[in-house]
Formats: structure tokens, sequence, C-alpha cells
């Protein structure tokens, strides 16, 4: 059976994707690894306000080098290419005009807060979009803002006392290294809602991210 | 195993099925694993993360210094020795070496008369905590300059009686004026569980590049790498 195509995912976002894919739980794993050294935020002799599980260790499944100097060298090598690769997509998306189909701009949200609507039963009729709705428009230019400040934070805790002034605009090391762990928690949580709508919910998307094109419901 | 012929995965619906389902093999297969087969490999690729942060660092900055009174009440100590590591202190000698036109010998008394420098700094370990503390000593550079040292030498190692515990830095970051050969900290006597009588102090690299219960300070040519450094942490380790 023909169905219509709806729209194709070139092959430089589908590739940027699965590389990222890797690149990223990668970071995090061994990111895991080593907050697992002090799994805990306060300075020495003082009280971190906002970590109930301080000293609790992160579930040996969840990381990757077996040990912190292991953690260390699987996030400094994946961080080249995390970056590297996180750059080629915006520069790809960019250059090719494929934003203007992809990002998140004010007009999207009365089309997101209408998918919310339809996603929550209030809302009989899916609302009409192109590519994406404007909760994926959303979501999708999520990571991104969460990729530039995982980079921001991680160069914060990284390099502290030759730049003072971005651990400082980030309210101190402590704070910045707090930051820098909620954002893989973004990251996580991402992961969990864009596995359950793209294998549960619209399989249709990650055949596209597959082969490149998305068909229209048989239906249609 | 069976092996599928090719001809059984020519359809495209099953190869992507295939695909995927190896894919997911190998990131549950993944979990846990400690990549102990590629950490040797991951070693060259300190090279490139290396130049990265010699780029980032102003290696003439000074590390911010810390108000009065911001000292930590509790600062962690660190040896590799099964118990704490002590030497009779009218018998130890620091011994500053290698490629230098006058090496020397020096008691902690004609250490102590060598020009003082005090820092107030934020210390930061690899494993990620923080602590400050006011650290007063003499500057490598200090040492440098009394033993001549070769400028052609690019590397400084540092022992100590700790089990043999060493490091070695690169020159820039050993000759800086944040870098001490420090014996007081936080107004009193260094205490035996920081390093006693003399170890090297600096907020510039991660806490074990600072090598604790001193021996020798030695000028080089070659990088002698360091006790973690054999052990998998990096060894430019510069923040």
């Amino acid at each position: 059976m023909q169905r219509r195509i709806k729209f194709s995912q070139p092959l430089s976002i589908r590739l940027t994707h699965w590389f990222n894919t890797v690149f990223l739980l990668a970071m995090i794993a061994s990111g895991l690894q080593i907050f697992n050294a002090y799994p805990a935020f306060a300075e020495k002799g003082y009280e971190f306000c906002c970590y109930p599980l301080a000293g609790k260790p992160m579930p040996e499944w969840a990381r990757l080098g077996g040990w912190l100097a292991g953690g260390l060298r699987f996030h400094f090598f994946f961080m080249w290419f995390f970056i590297l690769n996180g750059l080629l997509y915006v520069a790809y998306v960019f250059a090719s005009g494929e934003w203007r189909r992809r990002l998140f701009l004010p007009p999207d949200a009365r089309g997101a807060w209408e998918m919310q609507l339809y996603y929550l039963r209030l809302r009989r009729e899916k609302p009409d979009y192109g590519m994406y709705n404007g909760l994926q428009k959303l979501a999708y230019t999520g990571t991104l803002a969460l990729g530039a400040l995982s980079v921001l934070t991680g160069l914060a805790i990284w390099k502290p006392v030759s730049l003072p002034w971005l651990s400082g605009l980030l309210g101190g090391y402590v704070a910045a290294r707090f930051w820098h762990f909620l954002i893989v928690w973004a990251f996580v949580g991402f992961i969990v809602v864009h596995l359950f709508m793209t294998l549960v919910v619209d399989r249709e998307a990650t055949r596209s991210m597959l082969v490149g094109t998305y068909r229209e419901p048989a239906d249609a | 195993m069976i092996v599928p012929r090719v001809t059984d995965v020519t359809d495209r619906r099953r190869f992507l099925k295939l695909a995927g389902a190896s894919a997911a093999g190998l990131l549950a297969g993944g979990c846990g694993w400690h990549g102990e087969p590629v950490w040797g490999a991951l070693r060259w690729w300190e090279r490139p993360t290396e130049l990265l942060q010699r780029a980032i660092a102003d290696p003439h900055r000074l590390a911010k210094e810390q108000p009065e009174g911001r000292e930590s009440a509790r600062f962690p100590q660190y040896f590799i020795s099964p118990r704490l590591p002590t030497v009779d202190v009218m018998a130890w000698r620091l011994q500053v070496g290698g490629s230098v036109a006058s090496p020397l010998s020096l008691s902690l008394g004609e250490l102590m008369r060598l020009p003082r420098t005090t820092v107030r700094v934020r210390h930061y370990c690899i494993e990620g905590w923080t602590a400050v503390a006011e650290w007063t000593g003499v500057r490598v550079s200090e040492l440098a300059r009394a033993a001549r040292a070769d400028p052609a030498a690019e590397f400084v190692e540092f022992r100590s009686f700790d089990s043999g515990y060493w490091s070695s830095w690169d020159r820039e970051s050993a000759l800086h004026p944040q870098t001490l050969i420090a014996y007081g900290m936080n107004g009193d006597a260094l205490m035996p569980g920081h390093g006693a009588p003399a170890r090297l102090y600096s907020n510039l690299k991660y806490g074990y590049k600072s090598v604790k219960y001193l021996t020798q300070v030695n000028f080089l040519p070659r990088n002698t790498g360091g006790y973690y450094e054999e052990r998998g942490y990096e060894w430019y380790a510069a923040l």
C-alpha cells in the first residue's frame, strides 16, 4: 500500500541525531561516574540546601568508566564529539533553512498549547501543523538550549580558577556543579518522553529518523 | 549462533528491525561497563584536551584570593601510606636538584628564611568537593632562582616520603607566583595530616598534583608523570 509522504528527514539530521544519541548517553553515564566520587554538593564543612540524596551513590548500571579516572577519561573524550556534533547540527539547520520548520519561535506557543489540550483530551480535534507541532518544536528546541547550558556549566566547573567570571555568573562553583547535574535530569526527562512519543505514540517518527521519510497515516 | 544468509535480510524492514534490536542490545549490554579495554587508547586523547586547557587558561592570571576568615573548619587530609607519614623534622631536608647550577639541601629553618608568601584560595579536589585554606610558604619560583634552575628544564618534579608519592608539573604552572612550598596553614605550622613539614600547594591544579610530605624538587627536561597519573588521572589537570 502506497502512503503519501508528509515530510523527509535530511540525511545530515539523521546522522547527527544518531551520533548525538551515542555521545549524549556516554556523557551522561561517564558524568554520573564522576559524580559518584563525591555524590554531594556542599563545600566541606557546610550544608547544601537542595540535594536530599547527598552521599547516595549512583547505580552501577548507569555509570561508564568503572572509577573516577575512567569516568573522567570518557567524559573528556566524548566531550569533544558531543560539542562538535552539536555544532555541525546547528550549522546545518541554519545554513539549509531547516530551522524554519524546526525552531520554536513565539508564534508557535499557540500551537503548543492546542496540542497540549489535545493530548490531555480537553480538545477533540488534532490541531493542524506542518512537519512538527508546537510541542515538538518546543521540546526539540529545548534540547538545543540544554546542550548549550551543559557545555557552559561544564566549562564553569572544569575551569573555576581560569574562568572565575563564568562560575561566578552561575552562583559559584558549588552552584555551577549543581546546575550541570540538574541539566542531566532535564535530558533524562526529555529522553523518557521522547522514547514514549516515538516508540509508542508516533512510530512513524522513528521510521523517518532511520530511513528518512515520514508517511501520512493510512486512513488520511 | 545462527548467521542469517544475506538473502534473509534483504527485506529492508526486517533489516531495520534487526539493526534496531542490535543497537538496543549494545546499549543494554553497555550498562555498567567499566571500559578497561579502551582506557589505554583514551590516554593519548589527554593531549588535545591539554592543548585546549592551555588555550583557555592564561598562565599569568592570578587565582582569586578569598577574604580573611573564610577558611574551612574541616579540610580533608590525604596520604597513600597505611599510616600517617611522619619524619624527624631536625633531620628532614628539602633537596632542590635536577638541571640546576647550584643544588640545594634546605632544613626547615633555612626554607623559612627564604622570602615568604601567603595565599588564601579555594581548593578543588578532582572528586568534586572544595574547601578554603590559607597557605604560607616559599614560591617554587624562588627555589628555581636560588638553585639557578636551567631555563630549558620544562618540567618540575615533586617527590615525597609518603610511600614514594610524586607528581610532576609543567614549568609554567610550577613557577606561577601562587604555587608555593607551604610550611604553614591557616596561620599555624603545617600539621602532619596536611603534609608536614612542607608540601607543595597551588589551586591552579587539582589537589592530587599538590604533593605533600615533600623531600625533593627536581627541575627536569622531561615529564616524569606521577603516582595518580600512572593510575589514570590526567597529568596536566589545570583548573
